[in-house]
């Protein structure tokens, strides 16, 4: 029944989505705040604090837009949405960015009609057993019962890792990550599967973390990245552009801590000068976006590394892959020029 | 002007000119609704269809009734999820009118205890939404039951654990359509005795004892084919292989607290159908079968519950449709049913909301209306008959 009215509530909305593809920009600014689509509820990606404030990794992605376009970072609302949701919320106008750990694949940015505008995150799906089953790698997993968060590209890389190693399963797919932790914990499952950070995640709220470990392999490829919905691709571009200058703050050395005081002089480096407005950045008044657009992502959220270490440092998790280039990681920023 | 007016004026006119607005405006909306679905469907780039349906699925489902792979089309997904759902909701409905009659029967009691016992289960069972009952049978059944290391073992072939119970499977060998014939033929020997006793009783009020030779026949003919047939079944006994059993066959903790939550629920909807349908049974019906020296149970079964069904059956079919609609719930806990496959997983991998939602409303107007129309037919045939 539930599913059925979340379809009528999609429908609804693809009817109230008319107008919504093209300025997107002037939707967000005359609104005057921006409508991010986040997890229900993801130790650091997206969870709400104590206080009932919004933090984690995804959320902070959609706060630094909010410093770009409106200057202020907090004016975001955020609007929640299960794995099965998410698509249909963004396409339904429910917000402007879908920040929710979202896997790039060809059908989603294709099929699906929305834009994937990077990657802030490179994952890939593991698996957590308790320890005291003595596994130490998925290829021991045989016959096992297997607990599955549905709604994500997991089933299919399950299906795909277990029979391409002639191994054989049996699947028990779970509508949310809570009921999926609650069985995982009551041993209907000898293993968990999802997303390696969301493993972390999960395992940081257990009783005894250190109760359970995460197996080696990682079974498939999980760029994880925000969304925006295809056609307006001067939104698309903000949107993109954001992301490259927290990891450009990073590689310039722009923290929150100094980023207002490099704004306020000329410095040796060009590019810091273009990034915080000190010189003028070419396209930056075309596509709607005031000279200090950088400078207010920077100095109110804060820079790539900053956003990592605040919030998927605490969970264990390591910097691999998610480094800069330069640091031998994965995140290579054009330039700004 | 004056024309218009004159119609407006008249009563019956007006009532046509109303019905007609009444309908264009209906349709009217209608069509704005699925114009705007088409302009939006095209200005997202999307594109309205069904063939996503011949797609392998590429995910596994833990219970099958039939042959299913990963490499099965989502069509077959699908039709297994309406086969889990068609499970639940048989054996859901089963359980919650046996259930549900008795208690029914009790809550009228002359016994004090029985009877406010069974109040307080119906009040509290009916008054708590079903998706807590769903997870508080689930919930216990995996908190409470051992893991498979530690199983609850009968005799080594049947197995208890919180990941389903484990029972040995039988498979038929050469020899076996012997059995089945033997049962067929125990079937209509049983119609036959017993359609032959009651026409018995009616012409010389001679009594058969129809249960007992009924029962001996049943178990012994298709016993006898089997020894004679030389015993053409063999079993499959489940064995603790690595991290779960395997073999035989096994009921789902999932499926087990589905049906379970499903029956408790409407079975105290269904025991407040019977009680409302026995008190709508005259008293004086019940004191002239005590009077021909009727025990109570036979009251009950011969001349009340007969009469009461013409007022129970009616509001039992909506909570037949409603405890298949409920099912829908089981994704919670993790069955995968119609919704959580073809609804579901389905939905996620091909992005078509609309299609697989229209799909899967679709199913479940069929299996509703399939109801509703055997309860009908059954409904009319014990309806009182004017004579």
């Amino acid at each position: 029944m539930k599913k059925i009215l979340i379809a009528m509530a999609g429908l609804a909305g693809v009817v109230a989505a008319t107008s919504a593809n093209a300025g997107t920009l002037e939707d967000v600014r005359d609104r005057g705040h921006l409508n991010c689509v986040v997890n229900t509820g993801l130790t650091g990606f997206a969870s709400p604090d104590d206080a009932g404030n919004w933090t984690g990794f995804d959320v902070e992605f959609c706060r630094a837009v909010a410093a770009a376009v409106l200057g202020d970072a907090s004016k975001v609302e955020f609007v929640t949405a299960t794995g099965k949701t998410r698509f249909t919320k963004l396409a339904a106008g429910e917000g402007e960015i879908l920040s929710r750990n979202t896997t790039w694949t060809f059908s989603r940015d294709v099929d699906l009609a929305q834009t994937f505008i990077g990657v802030n995150y490179y994952d890939g799906q593991a698996f957590m057993v308790p320890a005291a089953l003595g596994v130490s790698s998925a290829s021991e997993l045989d016959g096992a019962s297997v607990c599955i968060q549905t709604g994500t590209t997991t089933e299919l890389n399950l299906a795909e890792y277990f029979s391409s190693n002639g191994m054989s399963y049996e699947p028990v797919p779970i509508e949310t990550n809570a009921e999926a932790r609650e069985s995982y914990l009551a041993g209907r499952c000898d293993v968990y599967t999802t997303d390696g950070s969301g493993l972390a995640a999960t395992r940081a709220t257990f009783d005894a973390p250190d109760a359970h470990v995460i197996l080696p392999e990682i079974v498939s490829k999980e760029p994880l990245g925000p969304v925006v919905r295809e056609g307006d691709d001067n939104w698309a571009d903000i949107v993109s552009w954001t992301l490259k200058a927290m990891m450009a703050g990073e590689e310039l050395g722009i923290t929150s801590a100094n980023a207002a005081q490099l704004g306020a002089q000329v410095n040796d480096n060009p590019e810091i000068n273009r990034l915080l407005g000190v010189d003028p950045l070419q396209g930056a008044e075309q596509a709607g976006l005031s000279s200090d657009w950088a400078l207010n992502i920077l100095s109110q959220v804060g820079n790539y590394a900053e956003s990592f270490e605040r919030n998927l440092t605490p969970l264990g998790l390591s910097r691999g892959m998610n480094a800069l280039a330069r640091d031998g990681g994965l995140h290579y920023i054009p330039p700004i020029k | 002007m004056d024309f218009l007016a004159r119609i407006w004026r008249h009563e019956e006119s007006r009532a046509v000119v109303i019905q007609i607005l009444v309908i264009l405006a209906v349709f009217g909306s209608f069509g704005w609704l699925i114009s705007n679905l088409v302009t939006n469907f095209a200005a997202l780039n999307k594109n309205f269809g069904f063939d996503f349906l011949s797609q392998p699925a590429g995910y596994d489902i833990n219970q099958t009734l039939v042959e299913y792979t990963n490499r099965s089309s989502h069509l077959r997904a699908a039709f297994v999820g309406l086969l889990n759902t068609f499970l639940v909701a048989v054996f859901g409905i089963i359980l919650a009118t046996i259930m549900g009659v008795i208690l029914g029967i009790i809550r009228l009691s002359n016994n004090w205890l029985a009877r406010n016992v069974t109040y307080w289960y119906i009040e509290f069972t009916r008054n708590v939404p079903i998706l807590l009952h769903i997870l508080l049978w689930h919930g216990i059944i995996i908190n409470t039951l051992p893991r498979p290391k530690n199983a609850y073992n009968f005799g080594d072939i049947s197995f208890l654990t919180n990941r389903g119970f484990y029972v040995p499977e039988p498979i038929a060998e050469t020899g076996i359509a012997a059995v089945y014939l033997a049962v067929v033929a125990a079937i209509v020997f049983a119609v036959f005795f017993k359609r032959h006793a009651k026409k018995l009783q009616a012409e010389t009020g001679r009594q058969l004892p129809v249960f007992g030779v009924n029962l001996a026949v049943l178990i012994a003919v298709p016993a006898l084919a089997f020894v004679v047939s030389g015993s053409p079944v063999s079993f499959e006994y489940p064995v603790l292989k690595g991290f779960n059993f395997k073999g035989g066959m096994h009921l789902l903790p999932e499926f087990v607290a589905l049906t379970f939550a499903l029956a408790i629920y409407t079975a105290a909807f269904i025991a407040e159908n019977v009680r409302a349908g026995i008190l709508a049974i005259h008293k004086g019906q019940r004191e002239a079968a005590e009077a021909l020296g009727l025990r109570p149970g036979r009251v009950m079964s011969l001349v009340i519950l007969p009469q009461a069904r013409r007022v129970i059956i009616p509001p039992l079919t909506s909570q037949y449709l409603n405890l298949t609609k409920n099912s829908s719930l089981a994704i919670a806990i993790g069955y995968m049913d119609l919704v959580a496959t073809l609804g579901g997983i389905t939905l996620n991998q091909t992005g078509r909301e609309i299609e697989t939602m229209l799909l899967v409303m679709g199913m479940y107007l069929i299996i509703s209306l399939s109801i509703s129309m055997a309860m009908n037919w059954y409904n009319s045939s014990v309806k009182l008959v004017d004579r």
